[in-house]
């Protein structure tokens, strides 16, 4: 437990450490400092935080409620959705067909009018808004939905699956208004500051990793009081809680919406930083790339999704830079090593070692029980 | 019509005036030298009065088709016209007049004979009066069925003189319509209604053409003066109209079966892996994309036997497929019995590993896959509903593996240990059935139907590294709206949510009729979680 | 898994508060209860009445009909016919699991069910008696009586030195304590207990018998056991299931003395 505790702190530090020095190395130091992170790295590692944000959402359902979602990149997608719609309204008249109100892909489809779901996204306290509440209302109906009629597990996986691909295909259509096969990209400006200025950028990691770092602390007291065990429970034994008289259906509602949310404010964080959305986020590939994140850190402890998304994107970095045709590989090898050796991911991994090596320390040191404990 | 265009019009017909005035050699019963000079040196004028003589004349088919397909050549020392053979026949070289064959020729010494467009329709129309005296019925009907399309009153003419002769039905029959639309247009008012009368339980594109040309209006006049006629013709119409919608509609549902089949295919291995035994296989996709390349292998070491390669992909997809899933199951299923959600994470991971295998060994783009001979074109019932060959196999297909299987789980020994083994594993085991035989024979059973699936699929889409994804969650589907565990239900789910597709397709556009499909599931799920056919019982509450 | 039937949402009782009409002395009345699984009758026109405080023992071979008489009562299985009864006025076939649990009737499960990942104290915590909704689950905070009514508990069962410890380390017998002591923490008004002792040493066994014997009056108790000399040590009446019908009902000696019961258990 101790062990835990001391990991989780260190993961904070390192994430607080990270998102206030790597924008004073950019922002401070001279050119051809090696400490003078460049641009990209740093909205790099901004993608990081929010993937990693998006997969510390997921180990709430997943590791703490027992739901696998395999579409929890459909909340994200959506969140990422809201914030472009934000920014496309702030490019305004400097678009290519130079339309004060619509963005360039309605005057390319002829649309006369903007259509009503995008009133209010100019003004960025609505879509922040919206990125809660869209993700949040959908997971409310589709959980309700599941939750009451007690579709639990594998069922449950595959039919948030086909969630998100019916959100694919949708969002794939131009008539659906969100920019089709291109999505919403060519953003300008955030709150009147340009998006690709090294201020923004620099803010925009600062953001991700103090939300993540509020995420992380939010979730912990949430796991560590009633609400938490009684959502372990139900991940145990789902009708026992029942006969305890607990309404499961609603605590797994409240956990779904809670975790739609965090995900949707993940891909609000995400947009700006990467500079597009497109349907391909809702890809069903996608949100199980999601769920191995939080296998490789392991399930069930928050700080090690975090540490497993943050990896495995990382890899992901590297191997498609040196060798695309690797990264699949690795990946599919990852999700079968993973479940197969490594059940509670490296968390687990590491926990394990870390006891055998203070267990092996005691045998050395007869006496040290006492204060090893 | 409007200004220019009657000018044009004009203008077309004073010169063809003019250029038949003053060809020289026109006479109603010209000598065939004297028709072959004339296609060798006439001008086009000259020529379209040749074939129009020749097309008479018995025997000047092999002739026409040479000019038809650029084989009729002129002999540059002397003019003599020589027709360049199709390649296959014994020789290369035959003279035109005299048929008889000419060695020690070099195409270098030939040069060919110009047509124009005007000549080619009128050469197809001589070509159908050739073949129409042709000893082949099904040549005949294919030559009635080109005049259809350019009748006139001397093909009219020659029509009915052929229908004094014809022995066959279909060919008569054939015939017959056409000299009804013929009456339909140009006979008396008796005639014309008779014609109606009789036409308008014909099924013919052409018929409802000029009967909706009859209906219409030019502006101001009415096309058809008769307004008896034209009433009639409208009626008509109304009648055939209402047949075309229902075969539309009987389309619609054959694309609906086919595309359920397909559904079908790809659920039913599935349907053994996950509803039989429980285990999640997301690899199940790629095992398919496995036995669409299947085809594509063979087709390659067997170029010239497109038929047989694909014939034997069936068996050879099974086993590739099938030993695929073996190895899966005893490598890493076999460890994750019990743990349903960790399955689906493996098996993803293997389905990752086979797509970039694939993409790597045969390139991301799709392959081309050829369909065999018997396989492709469509089967016309009529002008307004024709099924196509590939669809129609599937459909067979996909229902002949169905009955297959059942009768396997059925009546084998296999089946029967695999349905021991799924509803109690413990007693089976204590009941000396080796249930890790029994498991890996039936996923490899249930991945080798995927590999037949792929096949099938190879022959009505693109064979690529994403073959597989796009059918895993439609699978996935098809299974848990029949009902876990339950074939029949399998069956029924995949019809007729091919079906339910095929029908919302017209109104809501493919993609949308896809999204909706999806969402039906997804509610009807809440309301009967366990699919249309839910096992019962005691044991499956845990 | 999933259950079938009507889920009946909260509201209809009034948690806590619920007011348990037994002015007759009934607490717990099943009449012309069936339930089929697939055209097999599980329980057939099965009538029970349990009186306010008592401590009743039902015994019958397997598949008799127990565990599904206690699926009915706690609304796991929906039966074809019939009607149950809590006290007077309450519907049990109206409400579904939570809603019958908080009018105070709770369960021990055959097999224990405690929850392994969570410790034995937190293990009582999520069953004490409280407001179980969502956001009063979220914040809420243990109060010192509920504190000293969980330490009381686990003083009870025996297991105050290993409150921190998972409940998953300990042995079968200990779950079935522990389970026990959830029972205790909600405070019921019927408490159903589907073979307490299976796995048991016998000074466990005798503690037990303690234990449950020293509830009855203020709790009903309907206890299932296949152990006879268990159930003759605690029992005074027994209730007798066979196919899914009541077959006798008396004190214990009545009930070993009937013909039919002897034919039922030894055979023809």
């Amino acid at each position: 437990m101790k062990n835990l505790d001391k990991s989780f702190g260190l993961v904070i530090a390192v994430i607080l450490l990270v998102s206030l020095l790597m924008p004073l190395g950019n922002l401070l130091l001279p050119e051809g400092s090696a400490f003078k992170f460049s641009a990209y790295s740093i909205s790099l590692v901004g993608k990081y935080w929010c993937f990693a944000l998006l997969a510390l959402s997921l180990d709430l359902v997943w590791g703490y409620a027992g739901i696998l979602v395999l579409g929890h990149s459909a909340f994200f997608a959506l969140g990422g959705y809201v914030m472009g719609m934000y920014l496309m309204r702030q490019i305004g008249d400097r678009g290519v067909y130079g339309d004060p109100l619509l963005p360039d892909f309605m005057v390319f489809l002829n649309w006369k009018e903007l259509p009503w779901y995008w009133q209010g996204f100019q003004h960025f306290g609505f879509a922040g808004l919206m990125v809660l509440l869209v993700p949040g209302f959908l997971a409310l109906l589709f959980g309700w939905l599941a939750f009451r009629s007690r579709v639990t597990g594998v069922y449950l996986s595959i039919i948030t699956q086909a969630l998100t691909y019916a959100l694919m295909l949708a969002f794939f259509r131009n008539e659906m208004g969100f920019g089709g096969n291109n999505g919403l990209t060519d953003f300008k400006d955030i709150l009147g500051f340009s998006i690709q200025s090294d201020a923004v950028r620099s803010l925009l990691l600062l953001t991700s990793g103090l939300l993540l770092i509020i995420a992380l602390l939010l979730g912990q007291a949430l796991a560590g009081s009633k609400m938490g065990k009684v959502i372990t429970a139900i991940r145990d034994q789902e009708s026992r809680v029942r006969f305890l008289g607990y309404r499961v259906e609603y605590f797994k509602l409240w956990i779904f919406v809670f975790s739609a949310m965090l995900a949707g404010l993940a891909g609000a964080l995400y947009v700006p930083q990467v500079g597009i959305i497109n349907p391909s986020e809702f890809s069903p590939i996608n949100a199980l790339e999601v769920v191995i994140w939080v296998a490789v850190g392991g399930r069930g402890t928050l700080y090690g999704a975090v540490i497993g998304a943050i990896l495995v994107n990382y890899a992901k970095t590297l191997l498609t830079g040196l060798m695309p045709e690797i990264w699949l590989f690795s990946l599919g090898a990852i999700f079968v090593i993973v479940t197969m050796y490594l059940p509670r991911g490296l968390v687990g991994l590491f926990d394990h070692w870390i006891r055998r090596w203070t267990a092996q320390r005691q045998l050395l040191t007869p006496g040290a029980q006492e204060a090893g404990l | 019509m409007n200004c220019s265009s009657h000018i044009k019009f004009f203008c077309c017909g004073l010169w063809l005036c003019l250029s038949l005035g003053f060809s020289p050699l026109l006479r109603a019963e010209a000598t065939r030298p004297e028709l072959l000079e004339l296609l060798r040196s006439g001008t086009m004028p000259d020529k379209e009065a040749a074939i129009e003589q020749l097309a008479n004349l018995p025997d000047s088919l092999e002739l026409l088709q040479a000019l038809q397909e650029g084989r009729l050549m002129e002999l540059k020392a002397d003019g003599k016209l020589v027709i360049v053979n199709r390649p296959g026949e014994p020789a290369l070289f035959s003279d035109a007049l005299s048929k008889t064959v000419l060695d020690n020729l070099d195409k270098s010494q030939l040069s060919k004979i110009n047509v124009n467009n005007r000549i080619r329709t009128l050469l197809k129309k001589a070509i159908a009066l050739q073949q129409l005296n042709d000893a082949d019925a099904g040549s005949r009907l294919l030559a009635v069925e080109a005049l259809g399309k350019l009748m006139d009153q001397s093909s009219a003419a020659r029509l009915a003189e052929r229908l004094q002769t014809e022995s066959d039905d279909a060919v008569a029959a054939a015939i017959r319509r056409l000299v009804l639309l013929d009456q339909m247009q140009n006979g008396n008012k008796e005639q014309r209604i008779q014609a109606i009368a009789s036409l308008k339980t014909v099924n013919s594109q052409e018929l409802v053409n000029q009967l909706q040309a009859m209906t219409e209006t030019d502006g101001e006049h009415f096309k058809e003066a008769d307004s008896d006629i034209r009433n009639l013709a409208a009626a008509a119409l109304i009648e055939i109209k209402g047949r075309i919608q229902a075969y539309a509609a009987m389309e619609t549902l054959f694309f609906g079966l086919s595309l359920g089949a397909v559904l079908v295919l790809s659920a039913i291995g599935l349907a053994i892996t996950f509803g039989v035994m429980g285990v999640i296989n997301m690899a199940h996709g790629e095992l398919m994309m496995l036995g669409a390349y299947t085809v594509y292998v063979l087709q390659q070491w067997l170029p010239d036997y497109l038929g047989l390669a694909t014939m034997l992909s069936i068996p050879v997809a099974f086993i590739v497929a099938g030993l695929a899933g073996i190895a899966i199951e005893r490598g890493i299923i076999r460890h994750l019995y019990g743990r349903p959600l960790e399955t689906l994470l493996a098996t993803f991971g293997v389905s990752l590993f086979l797509q970039q295998t694939v993409r790597s060994i045969f390139s991301p783009l799709n392959r081309s896959v050829s369909s065999p001979d018997w396989m492709s074109g469509s089967w016309q019932i009529n002008d307004f509903l024709s099924l196509t060959w590939n669809r129609f196999y599937i459909l067979i297909f996909s229902l002949l593996v169905f009955g297959l299987l059942v009768q396997i789980l059925k009546r084998t020994r296999l089946g029967l240990e695999v349905r021991a083994v799924s509803q109690n594993r413990a007693m089976a085991r204590a009941m000396g059935i080796p249930s890790g035989q029994v498991d890996a024979l039936t996923f490899g059973l249930g991945s080798g139907i995927a590999g037949i699936a792929g096949v099938a699929l190879s022959q009505i889409t693109n064979v690529g590294p994403n073959l597989g994804q796009s059918y895993i969650v439609d699978s996935f589907m098809v299974v848990v709206f029949g009902g876990v565990g339950n074939l029949y239900g399998t069956l029924l789910a995949g019809f007729s949510l091919g079906i339910a597709n095929k029908f919302l397709e017209p109104y809501a556009g493919a993609v949308l009729a896809k999204i909706l499909v999806l969402v039906f599931i997804i509610l009807f799920i809440q309301k009967r979680p366990r699919g249309l056919f839910p096992q019962k019982g005691r044991a499956v509450e845990n | 898994m999933i259950n079938q039937g009507v889920v009946m949402e909260a509201g209809m009782v009034q948690g806590m508060d619920t007011v348990i009409d037994s002015r007759h002395g009934t607490i717990l009345y099943l009449e012309d209860v069936s339930v089929s699984f697939d055209g097999f009758k599980a329980l057939n026109n099965l009538s029970l009445y349990i009186d306010a405080g008592e401590l009743r023992c039902l015994i019958g071979p397997n598949g008799a009909g127990k565990t599904t008489l206690m699926d009915v009562i706690t609304g796991k299985t929906r039966p074809d016919t019939g009607s149950v009864f809590f006290g007077q006025t309450i519907d049990l076939l109206q409400l579904d699991e939570p809603a019958i649990a908080e009018t105070g009737i709770c369960r021990k499960f055959q097999k224990p069910s405690v929850f392994d990942a969570l410790s034995v104290f937190e293990n009582l915590q999520l069953a004490l008696k409280t407001n179980k909704s969502t956001w009063a689950t979220l914040f809420s905070r243990l109060q010192d009586e509920q504190l000293a009514r969980i330490y009381e508990v686990l003083a009870t069962i025996g297991l105050t030195h290993l409150l921190d410890k998972p409940a998953g380390i300990l042995s079968h017998g200990q779950k079935q304590w522990l389970e026990i002591g959830m029972l205790l923490m909600q405070d019921p008004k019927v408490m159903l207990v589907d073979e307490p002792i299976a796995g048991m040493t016998h000074q466990e066994v005798e503690r037990t018998a303690e234990l449950l014997l020293s509830l009855q009056g203020k709790h009903s108790l309907v206890v299932v056991e296949h152990d006879m000399a268990f159930v003759r040590s605690i029992a005074k009446r027994v209730t007798v299931l066979h196919e899914g019908s009541v077959l006798t009902e008396g004190s214990m000696d009545d009930v070993q003395n009937d013909p039919r019961v002897i034919q039922v258990y030894l055979g023809e």
